[in-house]
């Protein structure tokens, strides 16, 4: 499984502490831009994707996630990784659970008191962001080796991988689905069947299998441009 | 007695974890390459659920609902601690999966070696989890009704993940393109085995 592989390689290659490394170098660069698109959180890492397919029917609730995973993902990796050499081996699994936990939280109360509606429509998926396995995958593999900042911009980076896949998915299941974008209507109302048109909106985008069928072509179509991602 | 057969029913196909709210995807993705393994870890998730749901409706009822702490005295009979509910629920969980994972090294050997990393990994299965906050949103009526519903998901879980497994294993003679082997393929399978399952919906329990 390729995304094991790339977990451990991670873990032992601890970066040498070197005097003086620029904020923005080209390795820290790096930990930013990889997961867009060579080491995707959901496409190659398939970390993620339980909470991911189903808040995608509409765009706004994907934006939503996407941000609050961004947060929860970038605190929980500088955390995890202040707290990396105090916190015994054997209870680590729970130590970042607590942790993530409590940001959720954070994150929920702030969604219900500001965007209550976003809040109801995300319902259990939110909670679900403590078990959503890219934060732990991530926690486990990066900040538990690695310093600070070096862990806050994996935890950006592989936070917008994921999200960004989150809002492809969900614009292009909107936009057929329902002939929306955030809750616009983008296909002419002249158009459809009922105003004497030709068309009518496919409401299977809409149904949760098309969600893995979507997320399956983006695979194709990733992996056809990018050829050392095939396996064999 | 035929409230309970409904919830079971409905829990299995109706709204199955994988096909219906996509819980579990990352294990399901990545324990479905052989039958025996995704076996095991179908048992796993079984047991897990049986037991965590019942505790955490529990839990719900006298510690963390509005008014449920009432027992203790008139003085706590208005505090809501529902906002914890994801900490205690995750602690319930983390701490019911250290103990299957010690039973399981304890009793089968080859069972743990082979399901390896992703016996810890339950802990953060979603389908878990899901579980319990599917139990806080739906309102059961008593323990016995979280207890079936709980073994009835795990066991949707199981009949997913198994399907899968048996699937890829035949998949493999096939002459899939390259760029949509492995994990491509496996989800467009995944949409396909969803729309079957969508069938059930109709029915009415």
């Amino acid at each position: 499984m390729a995304d094991v592989d790339v977990l451990e390689k991670e873990v032992v290659e601890k970066p040498v502490p070197k005097p003086k490394e620029p904020l923005f170098s080209k390795k820290n660069r790096k930990l930013l831009s990889d997961p867009f698109d060579d080491n995707n959180p959901i496409t190659v890492q398939v970390l993620g994707i339980c909470s991911a397919l189903a808040i995608t029917v509409k765009l706004q609730p994907a934006i939503v996630m996407a941000l609050s995973v961004v947060f929860v993902m970038a605190s929980g990796n500088v955390i995890i990784s202040l707290l990396r050499n105090f916190v015994p081996n054997r209870i680590r699994i729970i130590v970042q659970l607590v942790v993530v936990a409590s940001l959720v939280v954070l994150v929920d109360q702030v969604l219900k008191a500001f965007v209550y509606d976003v809040s109801k429509e995300l319902a259990v998926f939110v909670g679900l962001i403590i078990t959503n396995c890219i934060i732990m995958g991530r926690l486990e593999a990066f900040a538990l080796g690695n310093k600070p900042w070096r862990s806050f911009l994996d935890g950006i980076g592989n936070a917008w991988g994921y999200g960004i896949i989150l809002i492809i998915v969900a614009f292009f299941r909107e936009l057929f689905g329902s002939g929306q974008l955030m809750g616009y209507q983008i296909v002419p109302e002249s158009w459809y069947l009922a105003n004497g048109g030709f068309y009518s909106d496919n409401g299977f985008m809409l149904l949760p299998p098309m969600a893995l069928i979507t997320v399956g072509v983006l695979i194709w179509i990733q992996r056809a441009r990018n050829t050392k991602l095939i396996e064999d | 007695m035929q409230e309970l057969v409904n919830i079971f029913a409905k829990a299995i196909f109706i709204d199955n974890m994988v096909f219906a709210y996509f819980l579990g995807m990352c294990s399901y993705l990545a324990v479905s390459k052989k039958v025996s393994t995704s076996f095991g870890l179908g048992i796993a998730v079984v047991f897990v659920l049986t037991v965590t749901v019942p505790t955490n409706y529990l839990l719900q009822n006298f510690v963390l609902q509005e008014g449920a702490l009432a027992w203790i005295g008139p003085n706590f009979a208005d505090v809501d601690l529902s906002f914890l509910s994801f900490i205690l629920f995750i602690a319930v969980i983390a701490s019911m999966v250290q103990l299957v994972e010690m039973l399981v090294e304890k009793f089968s050997p080859a069972l743990y070696g082979a399901l390896g990393i992703f016996l810890p990994l339950i802990a953060v299965n979603c389908a878990i989890l899901g579980g319990s906050l599917f139990m806080q949103e739906r309102n059961y009526a008593n323990i016995t009704e979280a207890t079936v519903f709980g073994f009835g998901s795990g066991i949707g879980f199981f009949i997913a993940i198994v399907a899968i497994a048996a699937i890829r294993e035949k998949i493999q003679y096939s002459n899939v393109p390259a760029p949509l082997k492995g994990l491509g393929i496996t989800f467009i399978v995944t949409g396909l085995m969803g729309i079957g399952f969508m069938s059930f919906m109709g029915i009415k329990l």
